[in-house]
């Protein structure tokens, strides 16, 4: 016997979720050109007015260099060297029934923790699955449509749905915005689309698993919310990929839009493979999400459980521009081993009595190196606009680090704004009560920094909390000596 | 049977002895107090049975039920029946009562290859004994020691106690602090727990405790060791004429 299957499965002790579903697919050759965006537009059949915003945003993107102002390191990225498009084979656009779905790919979900087939579903929970590329099933359409909510990829919502598309796509990420948004307007793939029309509230929580699966290829999708005024949704998002020596690239745009007092609560759960403990492998998570509250009265809260990926570098932000609007911002990152995270939030004020909540937790454990960054902008308009922000960092062991950068601008005497900041490490006496009591220093830590995280985890779904904690778990092992 | 014996321990936290040679024994069943000035090293041995590493143990030995302590690690001690009642227990924020409580139990579950019990099961377990301290069930939903007064904290553990159900525990001034009323109902805690299977050490400024609890023996720690022994009428003798005489005698 050779030791192969042993050090796998020490790996895969860590990450669950590192398998790779062998199913033959269509990937396109490395690079990037015009003729890849015609070719991947043409693939979709997606209406004229797709291919030239996408064009557009490529033009764009050639002329914009990547940011370095952030704090996370890795080598160049070639951009050639990445494949842009990949989906199983059998992965069938027309698929309505879930028969129509290849069960390899099923079988894929259901050992991810979910299952596709409604009869299994978790109770009240809608699945948009998206594989690669493409997204393969959509859970519960039927019944979201009886009450005028429509869910479905991003592909679809194109086809079918274009005039809404038109309207909303890039309205609040415009295609320019920045060097990596811009390469996802060019050459987005798939992702979810949800619209909730006025005065419904979504019965179910609506959610989006990626996977990654293909080697070699960059995941780029696009989800777009529209909260029509004076509804309500919750939406979640999972994602989770095989375990590869080689980086692999997601680089996501995410935009919410909420009308005159409406609701979305946009949750996440990342689990990206993280790298092996030395630090080779994982995903960068270069991602845009922004949310604007164009309404008066509207809300929009972002959650996130960050455990995965080598580098997460994201800042789910709230434009506030309707009057009394609010925006909050509740996260924890957890980074472990050589993983990186540069997160945090832009909190923009616009509209008067806006309000806005801050809540970040950071957790730096082995050589993680973790920082929290955030801007909240007061614009001359927003009268009476209010800020409550903080920022707590915990460190485990000796080299880990843990950096906070708020930046502040503010152009209304009327505004208040607070910020409270505290790094702690994780404190021994606390340790040591807990190991007094019989727990192991794993348990021990695990629980602490459980603890530590309360706040933002209780934000989460019920269902989704549970796993945020395991996951948490799970991603401090082998941080305690 | 000895469930503990301490012989010539010496010990040092941050390289400062602390413990210049304890000599003590504990049988099954009986309750031990012991008392001594501020400084005299009483926390400190407290700490060092319960395995805490800032405490080095420079030459002597701990028995505990004929085992020697000093390789094992502070949670196999916890799983094996050594409890500490801290005198400050720490505030967790964000973990609840219930599930430290929960933890701590199914951790000793495990270790005695017993199966664990389930969120459900375990609050039926523990309904009784909150009851029994006057405490109400929304306390288990609270964060350890989290806002809690000094006589809650001390509430709270010994409702650890009574859950973890040790074969000997170190309750480290657990009546300090208390009002009346609370001081009865921890001495009536600590009387129900007596029993022929279970020893305690019981580190007291306070002889009122020992009032209500009445001890086998009553220790006197001074200079990092057993200066005198005896029994209640020990504990009086300090409570009225302090530990000068002591000193004299020492001296």
């Amino acid at each position: 016997m050779n030791d192969r299957p042993v050090i796998t499965s020490a790996m895969a002790r860590s990450y669950k979720h590192g398998f790779i579903t062998p199913i033959p697919s269509d990937t396109i050759q490395p690079g990037l050109d015009e003729k890849v965006i015609q070719w991947l537009s043409a693939k979709k059949q997606e209406p004229d007015f797709m291919l030239e915003w996408r064009l557009a945003a490529y033009w764009h993107w050639l002329g914009m260099t990547e940011p370095s102002w952030s704090s996370v390191r890795y080598p160049p990225i070639d951009y050639q060297a990445i494949r842009y498009y990949s989906a199983p084979r059998s992965a069938n656009p027309n698929a309505v029934a879930l028969k129509d779905v290849d069960p390899a790919l099923l079988a894929t979900y259901e050992k991810l923790g979910i299952p596709l087939d409604e009869r299994l579903t978790l109770a009240g929970v809608a699945v948009d699955a998206v594989f690669d590329s493409v997204s393969v099933a959509t859970t519960h359409q039927k019944k979201l449509a009886e009450m005028g909510i429509l869910f479905c990829s991003m592909s679809e919502a194109i086809r079918n749905h274009g005039a809404l598309v038109r309207r909303y796509l890039g309205s609040v990420v415009p295609p320019g915005d920045n060097f990596f948004a811009a390469l996802n307007a060019a050459v987005f793939s798939d992702g979810s689309f949800c619209y909730i029309p006025p005065g419904v509230r979504c019965p179910m929580e609506l959610s989006t698993y990626f996977r990654i699966n293909a080697a070699g290829t960059g995941q780029f999708e696009r989800t777009l919310i529209i909260a029509d005024e004076y509804s309500q949704v919750s939406y979640l998002e999972g994602c989770s990929a095989p375990q590869r020596d080689r980086h692999q690239l997601h680089a996501a745009v995410v935009e919410l839009i909420a009308l005159e007092g409406a609701e979305i609560r946009y949750s996440t759960v990342q689990n990206w493979y993280p790298g092996d403990a030395e630090g080779r492998g994982g995903i960068y998570n270069f991602v845009t999400k922004r949310g604007e509250c164009r309404g008066d009265h509207s809300h929009i809260s972002w959650t996130q459980v960050e455990t995965g990926s080598a580098i997460t570098w994201k800042y789910p932000s709230v434009i506030l521009r309707g009057a009394g609007s609010s925006g909050r911002f509740h996260s924890v990152a957890l980074t472990n081993h050589h993983q990186q995270a540069d997160t945090g939030t832009k909190m923009i004020h616009i509209g008067a009595d806006t309000r806005s909540t801050i809540l970040s937790k950071g957790i730096s454990a082995g050589h993680g190196h973790n920082a929290y960054r955030g801007l909240v902008k007061v614009l001359a308009g927003a009268t009476g606009a209010r800020n409550h922000s903080q920022c707590d960092s915990l460190l485990l062991g000796e080299h880990g680090s843990a950096h906070t950068y708020p930046y502040i601008e503010v152009k209304n005497r009327t505004a208040q704004v607070e910020h409270e900041a505290t790094t702690s490490r994780i404190d021994e006496d606390q340790l040591f009560y807990c190991r007094q009591r019989g727990l192991s220093n794993e348990e021990a830590v695990s629980l602490i920094v459980n603890g530590f995280c309360q706040e933002v985890l209780s934000e989460l779904p019920m269902e989704f909390s549970v796993e945020a904690r395991k996951l948490l778990a799970v991603s401090l092992e082998g941080s305690v000596g | 049977m000895n469930i503990l014996e301490l012989r010539n321990l010496h010990v040092t936290v941050m390289n400062k002895p602390i413990l210049n040679g304890v000599d003590l024994s504990l049988k099954a069943g009986e309750l031990h107090a012991l008392m001594g000035p501020n400084g005299s090293g009483k926390s400190t041995l407290a700490n060092v049975l319960a395995g805490r590493p800032e405490c080095r143990v420079t030459a002597g030995q701990m028995l505990y039920r004929e085992r020697d302590l000093w390789p094992i690690s502070p949670e196999e001690r916890a799983r094996e029946g050594i409890f500490l009642g801290f005198q400050n227990p720490v505030e967790i924020p964000g973990v609840s009562n219930l599930r430290l409580l929960k933890e701590a139990y199914n951790a000793q579950r495990r270790h005695h290859r017993q199966p664990e019990l389930d969120a459900v099961a375990f609050r039926a377990h523990l309904r009784d004994r909150t009851a029994q301290l006057g405490l109400p069930e929304e306390w288990l939903l609270r964060p350890v020691n989290a806002g809690f007064s000094g006589g809650e904290k001390k509430r709270n553990e010994l409702l650890q106690l009574m859950l973890l159900e040790p074969r000997l525990a170190i309750l480290d001034e657990i009546d300090s602090g208390l009002d009346i009323d609370a001081l009865t109902l921890v001495a009536e805690g600590i009387n129900a727990l007596r029993s022929t299977e279970r020893s305690m050490l019981l580190i007291t400024h306070y002889p009122r405790l020992l009032d209500q609890v009445p001890p086998d023996r009553v220790h006197v720690l001074m200079g990092g060791r057993v200066m005198l022994s005896g029994g209640m009428e020990l504990a009086r003798k300090l409570e009225q004429q302090g530990y000068g005489w002591l000193e004299e005698m020492v001296t």
